[in-house]
């Protein structure tokens, strides 16, 4: 448990000695608000997130990656990596340490929003059931993402390929559920096909806690994602961390 | 009536007592015996330790122990397979075959053990080079679970011994390579480890500072049992009480810097040249 909180916290504390963590948030939270309001807040009348929220997956498909591209690429390219796993640290603690460091980052980035929050809540009286499970939607989003660029993040030593993969792998992930795609794949597969791929993707369990209804196949669905991806990430760092 | 239990339950805790000495006495007896059996000293025990990266066979069933007190100089040509081996002893790469014991703990059954009994110094000294100096001793400190009181003394132990006090609030980043590996240094001495492994300590090191990292291995030698991996030789010769050349992977020989001299009556760095060429054209 010590190595755990070891590695957690110097990671956490190296996003904000390094510039990564404060371009990070700029650029979330500008493109965050500019695209709310450019789509339409104003325009709906209504007290509510909707649109806030409609626009996090897009964002978290480039933003999420590039945060944990270099979670091990970096490290395995320095060398640093050598020091970490002699330290009396296990490959799975290091992991885990490393994953919820950039998730609390992450979190930390979608808190930073709450101004958003209030600024609705001047305007009218909204729904707040609504905005929390929007809020616990966009983290167990964010900590999907992260597992998948985890993952990726020690597949390659170079940055760039571990951004690139994850980001085709979250837009995958993402793309599988949107209405266009699911149209397009229904003209000629199965609708039981077509509903597992739907069911597979992130969109649309994302989608299912916009409703206000915590569901537990949508959790369960965040839940295994991140497990699984998280398992893979161990498996294949245990191999590939000396080479 | 009342006291009359009380002396049975006197009696029986007494007995009890008795056999839990006896039981304790028995098992530290055969721990003595078991050491004895084994070498007693022996804080390193390597056995048929193999490595292959694809066809290529860096360790070919290396086996060697070293003892406390002793100072093992491991020489070879580049690609010998010397890091191959400290990287093995310091459980980051796992051997294909064979195993080794570090103080007793296994290095396939008890990595976590064995790295916290040994103090690692990897080749090129990886850091975290956005942290500062004290940051990171103090993150090595966090992982090796050195808290509170202990962690200042030893800090306090650590900083001046490898003079690093000056860039204590230094980012590492903008270290010279000296001080980086210094900054390495003061990391695997941290816990006051039993062992210590070196992978090339002086490497890239002015005259100056090699000459004090040499005097700081000869200072913690009664006590450890440390293994230096050095290209050069006269540091064999300066810190040692004992030397194995390897090369492709296998050991050509086993013995102390002197007998070695005497043996082929010309200095360390003939020596070396010698023998490696030997077998290289050999085989």
């Amino acid at each position: 448990m010590n190595s755990f909180v070891a590695v957690f916290k110097r990671e956490l504390k190296s996003y904000f000695t390094t510039p990564i963590a404060y371009v990070f948030l700029i650029v979330f939270l500008f493109f965050s608000g500019y695209l709310t309001f450019k789509n339409g807040f104003f325009e709906m009348r209504q007290a509510d997130m909707v649109v806030f929220f409609m626009n996090i997956p897009l964002l978290f498909v480039f933003l999420v990656p590039a945060t944990s591209m270099r979670l091990w690429a970096e490290e395995r390219r320095v060398g640093s990596i050598e020091l970490l796993l002699s330290l009396p640290i296990t490959v799975t603690q290091a992991v885990l340490g490393k994953f919820f460091s950039a998730w609390l980052f992450l979190v930390i980035a979608l808190a930073l929003t709450l101004p958003m929050v209030i600024t609705v809540c001047y305007l009218g009286d909204p729904d707040f059931s609504l905005i929390i499970t929007g809020y616990l939607g966009s983290v167990l989003l964010a900590g999907g993402f992260l597992s998948i660029g985890c993952f990726f993040s020690i597949v390659s030593k170079n940055q760039v390929i571990s951004f690139v993969l994850s980001v085709v792998a979250c837009a995958v992930l993402v793309f599988a559920g949107m209405p266009t795609t699911l149209n397009y794949l229904s003209a000629f597969l199965p609708a039981g096909l077509v509903s597992a791929i739907g069911n597979f993707s992130f969109q649309l369990h994302f989608e299912s806690l916009q409703t206000g209804i915590v569901e537990f196949k949508d959790i369960s669905y965040f839940i295994l994602m991140i497990v699984g991806w998280i398992v893979a990430s161990t498996y294949i760092l245990e191999e590939r961390k000396a080479y | 009536m009342h006291s009359d239990t009380e002396q049975q339950n006197r009696k029986k805790y007494l007995k009890n007592e008795k056999i839990f000495f006896i039981i304790k006495k028995t098992v530290f007896l055969y721990k003595v015996f078991c050491r004895a059996k084994h070498g007693e000293n022996n804080m390193i025990r390597i056995e048929k330790l193999r490595k292959s990266f694809g066809p290529i066979v860096a360790v070919d069933e290396v086996s060697f122990n070293v003892e406390k007190g002793q100072v093992l100089g491991f020489l070879g040509p580049n690609g010998a397979g010397k890091s191959t081996v400290m990287k093995m002893l310091a459980c980051f790469l796992r051997p294909d075959s064979g195993t080794a014991t570090v103080c007793g703990y296994d290095i396939l059954t008890d990595p976590i053990k064995v790295r916290q009994s040994i103090g690692y110094l990897a080749e090129n000294v990886p850091l975290y080079n956005e942290m500062t100096v004290g940051d990171f001793l103090n993150f090595v400190c966090d992982a090796r679970n050195i808290k509170g009181k202990e962690r200042k003394r030893s800090l306090d132990r650590v900083v001046p011994m490898c003079s690093i006090d000056s860039v204590y609030h230094q980012t590492i980043d903008t270290l010279s390579k000296g001080y980086k590996r210094r900054v390495g240094l003061a990391q695997t001495l941290i816990h006051d480890p039993e062992v210590l492994i070196l992978d090339e300590p002086t490497d890239g090191l002015d005259p100056n500072q090699k000459h004090e990292v040499r005097e700081l291995i000869n200072r913690m030698s009664k006590e450890k049992c440390i293994i230096v991996s050095t290209h050069i030789l006269e540091e064999v010769d300066a810190v040692c009480s004992r030397t194995i050349i390897i090369s492709k992977g296998k050991i050509l020989v086993d013995s102390t810097p002197n007998k070695l001299k005497e043996q082929y009556n010309c200095s360390l760095d003939e020596v070396f040249r010698k023998i490696t060429r030997k077998k290289t054209v050999a085989a």
